[in-house]
């Protein structure tokens, strides 16, 4: 537990220190999101129809952009085989990267979503459903990319294999997440779609830690 | 076999190693007793690297065993790493920390919490503990990748090239430490080019094991 601890707090300074990192993500979901209603035009009606799967199709694309430096440093600088040669298990490491992964991006884009969501006229009936549905989906973006960082580590022009790979992964995701988001705004249950995503995470948290170990421990060999 | 090696602890016995398609080195054998050195030897691509990484477990052997205590090392491979420290060619430092949270982090990680101001001090970083990594000369970054040896205990050191871009002063302190932790019952696998002063090492020339046949 205490190698656990001791990488959660190693990757969280590092991105505190290298601050540039977590601001690009949120500035990224920002922008991408505002280009919106440029787009498609200010109308209210139209926007607040939209505002759910803009909000999650955007943070998809934010959080994949932010994977392709889970291990690749520590690739990089030798970090990674020292430790995959640590007495903690690999497995535990990954899920410790995951969660900082997560404090940087998951949590920032789903602080900041609510805000976004008002500049979509987002129904203030689905809000805390939509900011529910971010904080079950967001972790299993992180989960499920941690699989595509490690099976990419290492190839070539690895961020465009890691969208291809990971993106169709993250439709699940995308389909419970706006559902739930859209269900409350139309005053509908949003509850089934939530436990959904629960599930998701649930699952994800199981399998996705020995996926990316798996194939950590394939591109170190 | 296992009466004869009995006093031995690290054991390697017909080792075959292939990268690709390239078979590496084959029939390489070792034994350590508690306190032996070994120094690794041979021209660049002999597979020195490639040994050692063998001996850590990060890579499977194409074909021979290696043990500890008699016990093969894939079936324990938690344990294994518990007991070893590898210093790769890399030296695996973050410069965004400083030298004491680097050092921290990785004896943290084998879950010794005191040790790393200790480490610096032997060698000679302690006035470099609290600069980011980043300002390290490429010599002094090399020290602070050695000092995890000091900074959490393990039973077998396996050291890769230790000695490149150290200054005569730092091979000191690393053949200090070695010293010492061999008399205090460790072993120690060294790949090098440059000969080093390890007393009553044993050696192995891979050189002598290069197949060099394609398949």
């Amino acid at each position: 537990m205490s190698g656990f601890a001791a990488l959660l707090t190693r990757d969280l300074r590092l991105a505190f220190r290298q601050g540039g990192d977590v601001a690009n993500v949120v500035a990224f979901f920002a922008l991408a999101v505002i280009l919106f209603p440029f787009g498609v035009g200010p109308d209210p009606d139209l926007l607040a129809r939209i505002a759910a799967g803009v909000l999650w199709v955007t943070a998809l694309l934010a959080a994949l952009l932010s994977l392709e430096r889970l291990f690749d440093a520590d690739f990089q600088d030798g970090s990674l085989e020292a430790l995959s040669l640590m007495p903690v298990p690999l497995e535990i490491q990954v899920l410790a990267k995951c969660v900082a992964h997560w404090l940087t991006t998951g949590l920032p884009l789903t602080i900041i979503a609510p805000l976004l969501a008002l500049v979509l006229h987002f129904d203030a009936a689905g809000y805390p459903a939509l900011i529910a549905a971010l904080l079950l989906g967001t972790p299993v973006l992180s989960l499920i990319g941690a699989i595509g960082a490690a099976l990419t580590l290492g190839a070539r022009r690895a961020g465009v294999l890691l969208s291809l790979l990971v993106l169709p992964l993250y439709i699940p995701v995308l389909i419970f997440g706006v559902a739930a988001s859209e269900a409350a705004a139309l005053g509908l249950e949003s509850r089934p779609h939530l436990l959904l995503l629960a599930a998701l995470l649930a699952g994800s948290l199981a399998l996705a830690p020995w996926a990316a170990a798996a194939a950590l421990r394939q591109a170190l060999e | 076999m296992a009466g004869r090696e009995s006093k031995k602890s690290f054991t390697g016995e017909g080792l075959a190693c292939r990268r690709g398609e390239r078979q590496v080195f084959k029939d390489v054998a070792f034994a350590l007793a508690p306190g032996d050195a070994l120094l690794l030897g041979g021209p660049n691509g002999s597979g020195k690297t490639s040994l050692l990484r063998l001996m850590a477990g990060l890579a499977q052997p194409e074909d021979g065993a290696i043990a500890w205590n008699g016990d093969a090392i894939a079936d324990d491979p938690a344990a294994h790493r518990a007991r070893l420290h590898y210093i790769g060619h890399q030296d695996a430092v973050k410069p965004a920390l400083t030298a004491e949270e680097n050092l921290a982090f990785w004896a943290g990680m084998r879950g010794a919490n005191s040790g790393a101001a200790d480490a610096l001090r032997r060698f000679r970083l302690d006035a470099r503990a609290t600069w980011p990594a980043r300002y390290l000369s490429a010599g002094e970054r090399k020290r602070l990748g050695l000092a995890r040896l000091m900074a959490s205990p393990a039973t077998l050191w396996l050291l890769d090239e230790p000695t490149t871009s150290l200054d005569a002063e730092a091979t000191e302190i690393l053949l200090t430490a070695i010293a010492d932790h061999r008399r205090a019952g460790g072993c120690v696998a060294v790949a090098t080019h440059a000969p080093l002063p390890l007393p009553g090492a044993q050696t192995l020339s891979l050189a002598d094991h290069v197949t060099g046949r394609q398949g």
